[in-house]
């Protein structure tokens, strides 16, 4: 027998096939990528009349001060956000960027197996735990709900992201770098410190940027440990040693009150996030063009 | 694709040595003929102006030093260039007459006809030996059992691997060594049942055992096929075929057979090269 | 001349401390900061596991576990299986829904587009990543829902009241809150992630193998069902696990769109609940010590299954990935 005796399918219902695939690849695009663009839109045509001057001058204060219509604003859940992400960046930055150098310059390291499988277990708990996990540490020991405890928190979602980015950008940087400058007499921690981390330095701000990105928009840790305020703190040290606002769990709150006035204001807070992410992630994305360039 | 202004296609054929009609040496009819064959990376020449017959039941070396274009000459055949954007091919390849690259060809034809086997092993490691031996049968829609049970058979047997693996059929493709590996890639090739096999450094990642296993298959092979291979390994070249076809910087320098190619070259460049001055 | 300069600086006293005291500090100190991320997986663990003891001491362990009654006002008693079923079976679903597209997303990203389209796509799908989860919520309350509910559950609703009322109580309470517009929303959450993870195990492929299958005869199509997606499927595999894991843990949006309905039985489009759902919603709120330690064994619940997702995920990569054309 010989197979080109033997009924074959004719090239044409091939392509025909081929078509069709390419087709349905199209519209799993398209369909996937509406949301988006439905959502945005959304969010800015509902939000953008909220973003007045006073939305950024005034605090919330209760509802009945947007019911009756007298100016109201989220200054201090601008503020309070601020405060929280960059307590939760000074904390999460140390360790995370401790352990990426742990990772990859002492590959050796006995740790290394465990502390790889751990960080990636970590990256991948839920939020919601982590958040958890700061209330038992620094809310219950405090006896209140804190914009430290918030930090804390967001902390918690940013260390192993920012661990696995400095292992990875640390990790494309030749080893010939390195022992360039144990051959002149650098001990180890000078090479690490003044030639790999700077040859590293446009995949280390990526790393951090995502990593921050992450945990901006995140509401869930932060329900239970900075809890929320309606109001500015009498002095700035509130923010750190007692409940403050932050921009999700805020949204969150205006979203699920009964308030016409809120929802606007929840909307707008909205778009405020948007924005603020979305600067964060174009920053990142040119970053990374630039490094490919470079290379 | 562009064309070769007529002034350059003068030049060439005033140029050309080499008697295509008569090749002293082949006494097989022509199957594969290139002429005035251009290939280019960008700007860049892979391939100038290349005019040369490949004959069927007919072993064909291509050598030369590396970089001298004749992987882009092999992949040429049966239009492997496609999946490159960047590649553009002027003048033509004709199989059996037939231009391949003419607008009404399609590549997925021509690779039916023209197999190939890559440098490394490819089997698909996911698939059983069995199932990468069928693999191009049942794209076309082939499905009866006893027929594709034949066809694995006589491919296997044809690639001289049938009865080291005959009793683990369904184990995967990926567990054998690597010259099992490249001979259950020759087997794929075979069991479409192509009319000419390319060959790219075959044996180039085998160790000297497999390497003179697959030696030996390409002779017992050109019994019923045409074969073009490139090979960096001289006394290979020497060994296998019945032609070469020496290559030098993209263009074509001497082509004639094998014994003759070898003994007496009539190019400087190619006794040098044959000889181990430069490659 | 780098070797004299070498003697000397080693000769210098003060750089032996340099030297040596250096090396040792700038160790310890990563160590001591890899050691904080193994000892804060740990402290998570067990700090769930021990605030949870007064709900375990009470309901028993699998007593607490296989309990379906909610009850944090009258009769203070905790069972965590409406909320298992409803973390599992929104996560499940919305893997099942999105699996798919996202694969096609990743090969159409990958291998199809041309690169200026590739790029474009690319950067929007990651763009869908990174909006909070609290704006897809409110996008979701205040629009999605409402469309649901008008455009499907409605009508639904009303052709299964005349026709086969029995069936109502499958199909629940037509208010867009629900778990089918939680576990949509779910689906469109985690599509970036698989596509993101399939794309990298797609771009992992070796050209041979394309090449290979090529070679065959085959179609751009074939190449990918026959050469691609084989090699690929260990990446895609523990893509998708990975992404199921965020599935269990996505905590906002469900909250916002799920309907908090703390009890059995479920139904289609009604209103249910998630771990995390009921976490966000209560734990502000919890007053008694055994409502706390409840929320917390959930929490505990949810430490768990995560860990096993994440481990498979880990187990799938090592397992199934394809190195030198070898299955390991």
């Amino acid at each position: 027998m010989n197979i080109a005796n033997v009924k074959q399918k004719s090239l044409k219902q091939r392509k025909i096939k081929d078509n069709f695939m390419v087709g349905l690849l199209y519209l799993s695009t398209l369909i996937v990528i509406t949301p988006l663009i439905i959502i945005i839109s959304y969010v800015i045509y509902n939000g953008i009349n909220a973003l007045n001057w006073d939305f950024f001058v005034h605090e919330l204060g209760s509802p009945t001060r947007a019911m009756q219509g007298r100016p109201t604003g989220l200054v201090h859940t601008i503020l309070g956000t601020a405060v929280v992400d960059t307590l939760a960046l000074l904390i999460a930055l140390p360790v995370g960027v401790g352990s990426g150098i742990l990772l990859s310059e002492y590959p050796d390291n006995k740790l290394n197996p465990a502390l790889r499988i751990i960080n990636d277990t970590l990256n991948g708990m839920p939020a919601i735990l982590k958040g958890l996990l700061a209330f038992a540490l620094i809310v219950k020991p405090m006896g209140t709900f804190s914009g430290l405890a918030g930090g804390v928190a967001l902390a918690f979602v940013m260390i192993p992201i920012i661990a696995r980015a400095t292992e990875s950008a640390l990790m494309n940087i030749p080893w010939s770098i390195r022992e360039a400058g144990l051959a002149i007499g650098l001990p180890r921690w000078r090479v690490i410190m003044s030639t790999v981390i700077p040859a590293a330095k446009t995949g280390l701000v990526t790393g951090f940027l995502i990593a921050f990105a992450r945990a901006v928009g995140e509401a869930a840790p932060l329900m239970f440990t900075s809890f929320g305020n309606n109001y500015l703190p009498k002095h700035w040290t509130g923010m750190i040693f007692g409940p403050v606002d932050t921009l999700p769990q805020r949204l969150y709150s205006l979203a699920i009150s009964p308030y016409k006035e809120w929802h606007a204001m929840g909307w707008a807070a909205g778009i405020i996030l948007l924005v603020f992410v979305i600067t964060l992630f174009i920053f990142a994305r040119v970053l990374t063009a630039e490094k490919k360039y470079e290379s | 694709m562009e064309k070769i202004p007529e002034k350059n296609k003068e030049i060439i054929i005033k140029n050309d040595s080499i008697d295509m009609a008569n090749c002293p040496t082949c006494s097989t009819k022509v199957r594969i003929e290139a002429k005035n064959l251009t290939i280019k990376y960008g700007k860049e020449f892979g391939v100038k102006n290349v005019s040369v017959p490949i004959h069927d039941k007919n072993v064909t070396a291509l050598i030369g030093p590396s970089g001298c274009g004749k992987t882009t000459f092999l992949r040429c055949l049966n239009r492997m260039h496609d999946l490159n954007k960047k590649v553009s091919i002027s003048g033509q390849v004709l199989l059996d007459g037939q231009d391949i690259y003419d607008s009404k060809v399609n590549p997925v034809n021509i690779r039916r006809k023209i197999g190939m086997v890559f440098q490394k092993p490819t089997p698909f490691p996911t698939m059983s030996i069995y199932d990468n031996v069928v693999a191009g049968l049942k794209l076309v829609g082939i499905r009866n059992k006893s027929l594709l049970n034949e066809v694995c058979e006589k491919a296997l047997t044809q690639a001289a691997l049938f009865d080291e693996v005959k009793d683990r059929l369904k184990s995967p493709g990926g567990s054998l060594s690597g010259g099992q590996q490249q001979r259950l890639s020759i087997a794929r090739a075979l069991a479409i049942e192509p009319e000419v096999i390319l060959m790219d450094e075959p044996t180039s990642s085998l160790d000297p055992k497999s390497t003179l296993k697959i030696e030996d298959l390409i002779f017992e092979l050109k019994k019923n096929y045409s074969i073009v291979i490139v090979t960096h390994n001289l006394p290979q070249a020497a060994r296998v075929s019945d032609c070469s076809i020496f290559m030098y910087l993209g263009e074509l320098i001497e082509y004639g057979k094998t014994e003759k190619l070898f003994k007496n070259p009539s190019d400087k460049r190619t006794e040098e090269y044959i000889t181990g001055k430069f490659g | 001349m780098a070797n004299n300069l070498g003697n000397i600086i080693n000769k210098k006293p003060i750089h032996i401390i340099y030297r040596w005291l250096g090396d040792k500090i700038f160790l310890s100190l990563s160590f001591i900061l890899g050691l904080t991320i193994v000892l804060l997986a740990i402290a998570m663990g067990f700090v769930l596991y021990s605030e949870s003891g007064e709900t375990f001491k009470t309901f028993g362990v699998w007593g607490f576990i296989k309990g379906t009654d909610w009850d944090a006002g009258l009769h203070m008693s905790f069972g965590a299986l409406p909320f298992i079923f409803g973390t599992l079976v929104t996560s499940i679903f919305s893997l099942l829904i999105a699996f798919l597209p996202s694969i096609a997303i990743a090969i159409f990203i990958a291998e199809y587009a041309p690169k200026w389209l590739s790029n474009i796509t690319d950067n929007l799908i990651n763009l869908i990543a990174a909006i909070p989860s609290v704006v897809v919520g409110i996008w979701g309350i205040f629009v999605f829902a409402p469309w649901m509910r008008d455009t499907f559950y409605m009508p639904i609703f009303l052709w299964t009241a005349e026709n086969y009322p029995t069936l109502l109580p499958i199909i629940g309470s037509p208010i867009g809150y629900g778990m089918t517009t939680a576990t949509i929303i779910l689906a469109l959450m985690i599509i970036p992630y698989i596509t993101v993870l399939t794309k990298d195990a797609i771009k992992k492929v070796p050209q041979e193998q394309r090449e290979a299958a090529y070679a065959l005869g085959a179609t751009k199509w074939e190449v990918i069902r026959m050469a691609i997606l084989p090699y690929a499927r260990g990446g895609i595999m523990a893509g998708a696990m990975l992404s199921f894991g965020r599935a269990i843990g996505e905590t906002m949006a469900v909250a916002m769109l799920i309907g908090n309905k703390n009890s059995f039985p479920f139904s289609i489009v009604g209103p249910a609940s998630t771990i995390p759902s009921v976490i966000i919603n209560e734990f502000r709120e919890a007053v008694s010590n055994i409502h706390v330690s409840s929320l917390m064994a959930l929490g505990l619940i949810l430490f768990v299954i995560s860990l096993i997702v994440n481990l498979i995920a880990a187990y799938i990569t090592r397992k199934l990935s394809i190195t030198g054309g070898k299955v390991i």
